[in-house]
């Protein structure tokens, strides 16, 4: 016999975990940007391509991730949590992958080579932009005891530290692109102007990666202040 | 006269096979839904909670059943209009509870959630108006069951709202929610062991021979319910506190609803067992007492004991052989309630249906179940729920009503065929 009970249907599977899955590996792709940018600075193309190509693999499984994610929230789902919001989680979540495999590709694309006066500068940076990814994934790991505690008590404010921590290391990463750009304007001149227009636009990425992490701790706060 | 005095054995021996195959399905399925939740938190395990199920079942069948069987038995039929020709109510009693289990095995095979409640309403609304005269049903009282029907799940929800909010404000809000659960649980646990003796001790015993004033009554339950919470200190007092990390506190605090759980798990089932055994063997016992009384209708004796061991034991019987499988699919299902949730919903809905079988008012537990789930999902407290239920639930009830209700038209036309009209 079948057996289809009515409390089978009446409890669907929660997004939470699957939400906690792709951020997980939104935050392991930023956290391999640092390893990759090493080599990249390095010059070691052979190295670089090994773990950029496992980057972008991340990518498309976040992508995957995402896609499922989506179609397992259908309007007629009852949560403590708006959709919309939810959504707009995942989407920002979303960018971080997208983010780190952008920069794989203008960089292998383009073989870029880092001028070895600003290869400090570019570590400094790419260390504290790749930080607040994890501190995101910190704050996303506590959805599930957000909702076991009905968004109260002690929860709420161990969630909102972190993620004024995040805000804290996201002004940090900050501070190291404006140190990066300072660097790269002083001796622009002296590079090739294509060169120095890409580098740029991946020093503006790499600054990004730390601002979209940000947004998901603000999306999260969305959730949490409903 | 002829036909009871003729057939009399035959027809009661019948009617009990019926009876027993009635409580067998609500044993198979319903049980299941009253202790799904349970296991599906990983309170307890599915042999617990068959253990759980069978002794408080039959607990609450034979300690608390009496008023709503009376009610299946003779509140919604008139008896007066059937002094002449008993053997009508006899055959449509039998049509009835063949009706509602054919219709209940129908069910399971498809899927569908059915109510055995709604199930054996409908049936004996059905004969009585069709086979019998529509003056032959008690609409006031069909009426008042039905609105209880819509008001259940409502109250239980409004319940579990409050509950959930109350445990949030004092357990998860203290700055301690360790030493806070520890502290207020009993409170909860008082309330529902009052809650059930008081029903149990007021309404059910009287069948037992226990005639208590309401004084005594109330002393009585105030008296079991603190034993109930010297239980659940008990209980408390083995949990250790494990880690002592903020992030993983509230798994702490989870183990503790999870022994109080155990405590709802068991409220739950002898609700359960209140209400809706008398679904099966409301319609045995009024076969009974007319063919016990030689042939009269609405004769004053009191549901006797055997008929709700019988119910209890067909209960525990179909929960062995079958509920084991549903039990365990459901308990697999339902992995993302947390134990806290767990026990705002089941705490709500079982003082919903124990009071509703004080008030002699058969519902539906599994319904007040999912209302009271509903109401803690409305307080924020649980993941995803699927809100196409409530539309489920609400076809089941159009298809059911009018199914049990076809069902023993014909069974009862087909019995009055078989055995004749004396």
């Amino acid at each position: 016999m079948p057996i289809s009970p009515l409390f089978n249907q009446l409890f669907s599977r929660s997004p939470v975990a699957p939400m906690q899955e792709h951020m997980k590996v939104a935050s392991q792709a930023a956290a391999e940007i640092k390893g990759y940018l090493d080599a990249v600075i390095d010059g070691d193309w052979v190295l670089a391509k090994t773990l950029g190509d496992h980057i972008v693999k991340l990518e498309d499984d976040a992508d995957d991730m995402k896609r499922k994610i989506r179609l397992s929230l259908p309007r007629s789902l009852f949560m403590p949590v708006s959709r919309s919001d939810l959504l707009e989680l995942l989407h920002a979540q979303d960018r971080i992958p997208n983010l780190a495999k952008d920069i794989v590709g203008l960089t292998i694309g383009r073989r870029m080579v880092i001028p070895a006066e600003l290869a400090p500068a570019m570590r400094e940076l790419v260390e504290w932009a790749v930080k607040p990814a994890t501190v995101a994934l910190e704050a996303l790991n506590e959805l599930d005891e957000l909702i076991t505690t009905g968004f109260s008590g002690k929860e709420v404010d161990l969630v909102s530290a972190m993620i004024s921590r995040l805000d804290d290391v996201e002004h940090e990463a900050d501070i190291k692109q404006r140190i990066l750009t300072d660097q790269l304007f002083a001796m622009e001149k002296s590079l090739d102007p294509v060169d120095v227009m890409f580098f740029y636009r991946v020093i503006d990425w790499i600054g990004d990666l730390a601002d979209k992490s940000q947004t998901v701790g603000n999306r999260m706060l969305y959730l949490i202040a409903r | 006269m002829g036909v009871i005095e003729d057939y009399g054995s035959t027809l009661l021996l019948l009617a009990i096979l019926f009876g027993f195959f009635m409580a067998w399905g609500v044993g198979a399925n319903d049980v299941a839904n009253a202790m799904g939740t349970s296991v599906g938190s990983k309170a307890i395990t599915i042999k617990q909670a068959i253990l759980i199920a069978m002794v408080f079942e039959f607990a609450g069948a034979y300690l608390a059943g009496g008023e709503v069987t009376s009610t299946i038995r003779k509140g919604i039929v008139d008896p007066s209009l059937l002094a002449n020709s008993p053997e009508l109510l006899v055959y449509g009693m039998m049509a009835s509870l063949l009706a509602a289990g054919t219709w209940l095995l129908v069910a399971s095979i498809y899927g569908w959630p059915v109510s055995t409640t709604h199930s054996i309403v409908g049936a004996i609304v059905g004969f009585a108006a069709v086979g019998i005269s529509p003056d032959a049903v008690q609409w006031g009282k069909v009426g008042e069951i039905v609105s209880s029907w819509v008001v259940s799940p409502v109250i239980a929800g409004t319940f579990a709202f409050v509950i959930s909010l109350s445990i949030r404000r004092f357990i998860f809000g203290a700055p301690d929610a360790y030493v806070a659960a520890k502290r207020y649980l009993p409170v909860y646990l008082f309330f529902v062991g009052y809650m059930m003796s008081m029903v149990t001790l007021t309404k059910g015993l009287k069948h037992v021979g226990l005639h208590l004033s309401f004084e005594e009554s109330l002393m009585y339950s105030v008296v079991v319910a603190l034993f109930i919470v010297g239980l659940g200190v008990i209980g408390l007092s083995r949990i250790k506190r494990v880690t002592r990390s903020d992030q993983l506190d509230l798994v702490n605090v989870e183990k503790i609803f999870a022994v109080m759980m155990v405590f709802t798990a068991c409220s739950m089932a002898f609700a359960h067992g209140s209400n809706d055994v008398a679904n099966a063997i409301g319609p045995l016992a009024a076969v009974n007492s007319i063919i016990e009384s030689g042939g009269v209708v609405g004769a004053k004796a009191a549901t006797p004991s055997w008929i709700l061991l019988l119910g209890g034991g067909g209960i525990v019987a179909g929960l062995a052989l079958y509920g084991y499988r549903v039990i365990q699919t459901i308990g697999t299902h339902i992995t993302e309630l947390t134990p806290s949730s767990g026990f705002a919903a089941e705490l709500a809905a079982a003082t919903t249906v124990v009071v509703a079988s004080g008030a002699s008012l058969p519902i539906s537990t599994t319904h007040t179940l999912v209302g009271a789930v509903l109401g803690v999902g409305l307080a924020r407290g649980i993941s995803a729920l699927n809100l196409r239920v409530v539309g489920t639930i609400f076809v089941s009830w159009l298809v059911t009503l009018p199914a049990g209700a076809g069902l023993s038209i014909l069974f009862f036309f087909l019995f009055k065929g078989i055995f004749g009209v004396g």
